[in-house]
């Protein structure tokens, strides 16, 4: 039971470690950057998650409803900040990817790297 | 309340607001300027802030009225005032000299957008420095590094792309797991303002979730400052951004990453987890250690005399770490101090090196053969700053290297070793920045020209100043020395003998 109880929490640290294998052995630029989501993804999880409370929901304040246990907020509201900074690396990550294959005509990292020796 | 109380908010916003704006100015030439005229006030506002933080000091600002800790709250202390200065100072530095270089760089269409992201980005490093909560050194440290990545890719060398995408995966990392280590703080303790964090842990003190995040953030910053072994995005992108980018970015943003560092470290954990310092200490001092002996070597064998001040850096940063990683008084104001001068050497270094490729046209060794004969007044400005990074008496960089050794030999058992590799280091530098300096005044032009050919006055004017600099606050250290020892103060409310 307290292994299904973390079980977000598995899930967190297993995407976090899929992202960052990918980083590391992708070679394919676009790869790398969709690694790069899921790295970010797992974090978003990881906060929503700490966020909740057990029988909790979300918080409005309902006319009429006294005792009401909320969830705390406050993390999905950093969330939301956080996506928005996820989203612009991504943006930006795929910019550059579109600028290197105008100058390279590729987008595999290890091919990229020979012709800078090259040069 | 009047305009003066506002000033840790203005720091950030007068840079934020003027970005939108330089962008619709459609002329390179208005938006240079326009960006100019807000870093010079930025830079105006820090001096203001730093005269207010060694007289009365600057109360902490509540964002909107809201009181912290459940607002947002800014700090300016003496550590935050060095970071503004050095930031609004580099930027201004890097604008002021760069017009012609940028001009080149750049086209004339695009300049307006590269103005604007400049200026984002000295706003984001403005905002790490205010900002008293770690949720908003998060945002502000990736809107600066976002805006830090289009200024290194924007210009004309192919090869700053693949740099720049190298750079932008490890930045990320550096940052995602920074995040990772603020939630699992936050996780225990509720809170995100530093003061509130600091007071908070005492009741979590010792739990696994705490010694975790004091690993994830530790690596994280590490990461984005370049701490040797993790540096290896820097020294191409350093190499291949904009000249202009290069005096800015190399002269402040790894030191900001420190700054975090040591925010965190010595401001929230040291107080509360019991074998800190220890762990701290053993983790960052031969990690830095290596970064200087190491990277001091690879820079000798650099043919690009960017990428040689670039690993000349990088060995720089671990002189930093290692200040910091001693965890004592004397080495919290060595490392801030060695910030500063390292900041003021290399900012003239890449200064003289943007004048050295706007009239050569490149950076190779085998290209400024000779250079020190057909511009003798940048070579000179460039030997003055070379001078003050290796450490010679009379220069800035020799005040923070003495008070570097000073603190190494209160390290009871192996500071005689420690002394031995700074000196070592340091013999290095001179090696390498000698096979410049014999080169540029004793090698033969690649096409046999000997004529002078300097850089117009008001950039040699700006170079010789930033050289003077060196020599002034090598000469008279009292204000970097009087901010040092009030941010560290501050950093330890007084917890270290």
């Amino acid at each position: 039971m307290k292994l299904l109880g973390l079980f977000n929490y598995w899930v967190f640290a297993v995407l976090l470690m899929i992202g960052l294998y990918a980083l590391i052995s992708k070679q394919n630029l676009v790869k790398k950057i969709m690694a790069l989501a899921i790295f970010q993804s797992a974090v978003f999880l990881f906060f929503i998650t700490m966020s909740r409370v057990d029988e909790g929901t979300a918080p409005i304040i309902q006319a009429g409803v006294a005792n009401q246990i909320f969830s705390n907020p406050l993390p999905q509201v950093l969330i939301l900040t956080a996506i928005v900074v996820g989203i612009s690396t991504t943006a930006l990550g795929l910019a550059i990817v579109v600028r290197l294959h105008e100058e390279y005509g590729t987008v595999e990292d290890d091919e990229i790297l020979a012709m800078d020796r090259e040069s | 309340m009047n305009l003066a109380d506002h000033l840790p908010a203005l720091q950030v916003i007068v840079p934020l607001m003027t970005a939108p704006l330089v962008i619709l100015l459609r002329n390179g030439f208005l938006a240079w300027l326009g960006a100019l005229l807000a870093s010079l006030a930025s830079f105006g506002l820090a001096i203001l802030l730093t005269v207010a933080v060694l007289g009365a000091g600057v109360p902490e600002y509540a964002m909107g009225g809201w009181q912290p800790p459940f607002g947002i709250s800014l700090n300016v202390d003496g550590l935050s005032a060095l970071m503004l200065l050095l930031v609004t100072g580099a930027s201004t530095l890097g604008l002021a000299g760069g017009r012609l270089s940028l001009r080149r760089d750049i086209d004339n269409r695009r300049a307006p957008m590269f103005y604007g992201a400049w200026l984002i980005a000295l706003a984001g490093l403005c905002g790490i420095a205010v900002a008293g909560d770690a949720f908003n050194v998060f945002v502000f440290m990736e809107i600066s590094s976002l805006a830090t990545y289009i200024l290194i890719a924007a210009g004309r060398d192919r090869r700053a792309l693949s740099a720049v995408f190298k750079y932008l995966i490890i930045g990320t990392i550096g940052a995602t797991f920074y995040l990772i280590g603020v939630g699992f703080i936050y996780m225990m303790t509720g809170t995100l303002n530093f003061a509130d964090m600091a007071l908070r842990l005492g009741d979590v003190i010792e739990t696994r979730p705490i010694i975790i995040a004091a690993g994830f953030i530790t690596i994280g910053l590490a990461l984005k400052a370049a701490v040797f072994p993790l540096h290896i995005w820097l020294p191409r992108a350093y190499t291949y951004a904009p000249n202009a980018v290069t005096v800015f970015i190399a002269a402040c943003s790894t030191k900001v990453a420190i700054y975090v560092l040591l925010r965190f470290n010595y401001g929230v954990f040291h107080g509360n987890l019991l074998a800190h310092s220890d762990l701290f200490t053993v983790f960052i001092i031969p990690l830095a250690l290596s970064g200087i002996l190491l990277a001091s070597a690879i820079a000798i064998y650099q043919g690009n005399i960017k990428k040689m001040l670039a690993f000349s850096s990088v060995a720089q940063i671990g002189y930093i770490a290692l200040a910091a990683g001693l965890a004592t008084h004397a080495g919290l104001m060595a490392a801030q101090l060695h910030m500063f001068n390292h900041a003021l050497a290399k900012g003239t270094l890449f200064l003289c090196v943007l004048a050295f490729v706007l009239t050569t046209g490149s950076a190779s060794f085998s290209n400024l053969a000779g250079i020190g004969r057909r511009m003798p007044w940048t070579m000179a400005a460039f030997v003055i700053a070379g001078l003050s990074l290796v450490g010679v008496p009379g220069t800035a960089g020799f005040v923070s290297k003495w008070y570097l050794i000073v603190a190494v030999m209160g390290m009871p058992g192996w500071g005689v070793p420690l002394v031995m590799a700074i000196i070592l280091s340091s013999l290095l530098a001179v090696v390498y920045l000698w096979r410049f300096v014999e080169l540029a005044y004793y090698g033969q032009p690649p096409d046999g020209d000997v004529s002078r050919m300097e850089v117009p006055l008001p950039l040699r004017t700006l170079i010789w100043s930033a050289a003077l600099a060196n020599i002034y606050f090598g000469l008279v250290p009292q204000l970097p020395l009087a901010l040092a020892e009030s941010g560290t103060t501050t950093l330890l409310g007084g917890l270290l003998p």
